[in-house]
Formats: structure tokens, C-alpha cells, sequence
């Protein structure tokens, strides 16, 4: 199989092995609009993985770094997600995205009758109860999340 | 086995063990829940109960617990006339009341209310209800209940009737049947079964469950039939509540079918779910179950407040 070619990045970040499907979620996650688009942005949908098993998405985004908070989002949607930060053509740091026990923060109840949306002063608080996919159980009202994606803060 | 301190908010927070002690302990509260003895334990102490919602056995069972233990209690009779009608917070007022007595009782709308205002309280928060979520002092009586009628709970087959899916009792007691080792059956219609995530977190916990609408083909190898009140005001839409209220109606035609130390339970209140004529039965028991909201009651007050001689 002829080898996809993208440009590669001189400084920048590339999210690799995100699920497939995912990459305009992380998109999403990046902030990515109309306004706030100052780089280029590289999206493949559906690449076969070097792996060898199944297929991914990968985002490549120019001069820009993501922050923690974004990163512990990625991993809410794609669990399996690397992150490679490019300085100068070099990888510079390479990690996968990791899921702790407990989420805080990051994504809101889908449960519109749990206390959390009722501008209650405390941060929506989920233990994970599976990574593959990614399942979440509110630790308010006990419900199981659906549709992370949708309800990303 | 020590709970002094603890918050009762919900059900799963709490082992088989802890669940048998807090039996075992109410079993002990019996004849002074009766009145034919007196006990003040608590004598000084104060119970904060906040009722958001209307309640009538689970209010007067809680202050009825207090007042036999000793303890004293303040309430909010008319929530339209408190702060919390001028926007205050939840966890404004949880942190208010708290300053005031030694345990809060808390029924809320809104579910997960009880696991927020124990972040916010000193003292222990009971969950007296919170929306369609948990009730697990329900819980204790309706396990307390099966137990003191059939002698265990082990492997009895119980039948769960009505509104399955908006009934937060129901939700609280299937989670702890399992626990029990009870096999469930789930009888209601499409639109109110069980939430299919509570079903599966059954399941997993390995419950042998069986839903179905019809209660006629499983009333006869039935332990317990617990019939629930299908809620009117969990409805958003009236349309949807007049199609299924009324699907079923107990009666004695229909436990002709039953064994004959069947029983039936109900968290009360009831509509017409239940026929007056079964009152009388040997089979009817929800009244006894509402009277063990006290002796269960004022064993988790004696449990959580640490009242003397426990």
C-alpha cells in the first residue's frame, strides 16, 4: 500500500493514533474554528494504522502545543491517543494520552436532572468505569455518560 | 462495625455486612419504635430535616425515630419561604443548616443532591430521596421487611411492579436485592422498565433478572411482590402517564394465583394499585413496612450520631 504522505511539521504537534473517527471531535477540542485558525491544520480520517490492526485518525497542527487540559480531553475520546511534539523537524517529547481513575472537570453530566447542572458551585466528577471505549459514571448521581463527545466542557 | 460520622446517601456505599449490622440493630429499635420502651440516647442532640419535595412517611418517620431516641428536630416546613426562593445554592444551604444540628435528613429533586451536600456538610447527610436517583433508607426498611417476614432474603424471587423506571425505590432496593442473592423479575411496561444501564449493572453483578409486562405468568413462583405507584409527577408528558397508569391492579382475584405466604409490599402511596380488599390478606404488608421506616430509622440515627449504649 502506497504510504499517505503529509508534509512533515517543522514545529508544531501531531495527535496520532487518536480512534477513528474521532479527529474532528479533537478538532473540536483544539478550538478549532474559523477564527481561530493561524496554522495549518492536517486531518487524515481513516488511515490504516502502522500497527496493522484497524484504522485511526491523526491531527497535525503547526506552531502550536497543546495544554494539559486538552490532552486529559483527548483521552476521553481517544484513549489510544499519542501525542508528538515537533521542534524543528525533532521529536521532542512523545507520550500516550492517559486516563486517570477519576475525571474532574472536563466534561459535563448528560443527565439533565443531576445537582451538577443546576449551577451548583462544584466541578461534574466522574469515576471511569471502562477505557475501551471510555465509560464514565457520575459521581453525584450515578448515571453513565453518554456521548462524551457532546458534553466535553 | 463502626458508622459514626458516616453519610447515608446511597445504598451501594455500604457492604452486605454493614447492611446486616444496621438489620440487626433495627431489629433491637422494635419495641421502643412501639413505645413499650423508652430509651433517650440522643437527648440533646438535633436532627436538621430539609424536605424539598413533599413527604409524609419518610418526614414523620425520621422526626418519629428522633423523638423516641431523644434528639430533637428542625425543619422547613414551606421551602417558599426560605433563601433557597431567593436562588441560594444547595451548598449554601447545606452549609447553614449544618451549623445548626448534628445530622441533616435531605429529600432533593435533583439527583446526586444527597452525595453534594455531604461534600459541603460536617456532619452526616442522610438521603432522604434525591429525584429519581437513590432512597436507600427506603432500602434498609424494605430489606428489613423481606427479612423479618421470610426469614432471609437469599434466593427468594421478587417481583417488581409498576414504575420501574422513574421509581427511585426500586432503583436503590434491586442494587441491594443483588447483593442479597435475590433473583429479580422486572414487571412493567415498555415505556417504564428498568433503565437499561441499572439492568446491566444487575447483570453484571451477576442477578439473575427477567423482564416482562405481564404479571399474571410470573405471580405464581413469586416470595415477594413489591408493587410500585406509577408517579405522576415523574411524567413530563400526561399524555404518556394516563396510557399506562392503572396497568396494574392487585387484587384478591389476582392472588388466587399466588403462593399462599407470598407477600405484598408497596413504599406507599398508594392509588389504586392495590385493592383495599387485600389489606386484610395474610399477604399484605405494607403497612408493617411502613412502620419499619421507624426502628430502621432510629438505627441509622443511633448508627451515625453514636448515641450512648449501641
Amino acid at each position: 500500500m502506497k504510504e499517505i504522505k503529509v508534509a512533515p511539521i517543522r514545529n508544531g504537534t501531531v495527535i496520532d493514533h487518536i480512534t477513528a473517527g474521532q479527529a474532528l471531535n479533537v478538532l473540536k477540542i483544539l478550538g478549532v474554528n474559523e477564527n481561530t485558525i493561524d496554522s495549518t491544520i492536517s486531518v487524515l480520517i481513516k488511515v490504516p494504522s502502522k500497527k496493522g490492526v484497524g484504522w485511526k485518525d491523526v491531527v497535525k497542527v503547526e506552531d502550536r502545543e497543546l495544554d494539559p487540559r486538552m490532552v486529559d480531553k483527548i483521552a476521553l475520546i481517544a484513549p489510544d491517543a499519542t501525542i508528538v511534539i515537533i521542534r524543528d523537524f525533532i521529536v521532542a517529547e512523545k507520550y500516550k494520552v492517559k486516563l486517570d481513575d477519576i475525571v474532574s472537570g472536563l466534561v459535563k453530566c448528560s443527565n439533565p436532572h443531576c445537582i451538577t447542572n443546576k449551577g451548583e458551585p462544584v466541578e461534574p466528577e466522574f469515576r471511569v468505569v471502562s477505557r475501551s471505549p471510555p465509560k464514565l459514571r457520575c459521581m453525584y448521581c450515578d448515571r453513565t455518560l453518554t456521548r462524551i463527545s457532546d458534553n466535553l466542557l | 462495625m463502626d458508622f459514626y460520622d458516616r453519610d447515608i446517601v446511597s445504598i451501594k456505599d455500604f457492604t452486605r455486612e454493614e447492611i446486616e449490622a444496621l438489620l440487626d440493630l433495627s431489629e433491637k429499635m422494635v419495641p421502643y419504635a412501639m413505645g413499650e420502651k423508652t430509651w433517650k440516647p440522643l437527648s440533646g442532640r438535633i436532627l436538621g430535616n430539609l424536605f424539598f419535595e413533599p413527604s409524609t412517611r419518610t418526614r414523620l418517620s425520621f422526626e418519629s425515630a428522633a423523638h423516641r431516641l431523644g434528639a430533637n428536630v428542625i425543619d422547613v416546613s414551606e421551602m417558599s419561604m426560605t433563601s433557597i426562593s431567593k436562588g441560594e445554592t444547595l451548598a449554601d444551604t447545606i452549609r447553614m443548616v449544618d451549623a445548626y444540628c448534628d445530622a441533616i435528613v435531605l429529600r432533593h429533586p435533583h439527583e446526586g443532591a444527597a452525595r453534594l451536600a455531604a461534600k459541603f456538610s460536617i456532619n452526616p447527610v442522610i438521603n432522604a430521596g434525591d429525584g429519581a436517583g437513590s432512597h436507600p433508607t427506603q432500602t434498609l426498611l424494605d430489606l428489613f421487611t423481606m427479612r423479618s417476614c421470610k426469614g432471609s432474603i437469599d434466593g427468594l424471587n421478587i417481583a417488581l411492579v409498576g414504575d420501574l423506571k422513574y421509581g427511585r425505590t426500586v432503583h436503590s432496593l434491586s442494587d441491594a436485592l443483588t447483593v442479597f442473592g435475590a433473583k429479580l423479575t422486572l414487571v412493567a411496561p415498555e415505556q417504564l422498565q428498568m433503565p437499561d444501564d441499572i439492568v446491566k449493572h444487575l447483570k453484571d453483578k451477576g442477578c439473575h433478572v427477567r423482564q416482562t409486562d405481564n404479571l399474571e405468568e410470573v405471580i405464581s413462583d413469586t416470595d415477594v411482590l413489591y408493587v410500585t405507584r406509577i408517579q405522576k409527577e415523574r411524567f413530563p408528558d400526561p399524555t404518556e402517564y394516563r396510557k399506562v397508569a392503572g396497568m396494574y391492579r392487585i387484587d384478591n382475584s389476582m392472588l388466587r394465583e399466588a403462593q399462599k405466604d407470598m407477600i405484598v409490599m408497596h413504599p406507599l402511596p398508594r392509588i389504586d394499585e392495590i385493592a383495599p380488599e387485600v389489606d386484610t390478606t395474610e399477604h399484605a404488608k405494607y403497612f408493617e413496612q411502613a412502620f419499619n421506616g421507624i426502628p430502621v430509622r432510629m438505627a441509622l440515627l443511633m448508627a451515625i450520631l453514636g448515641g450512648e449504649g449501641i
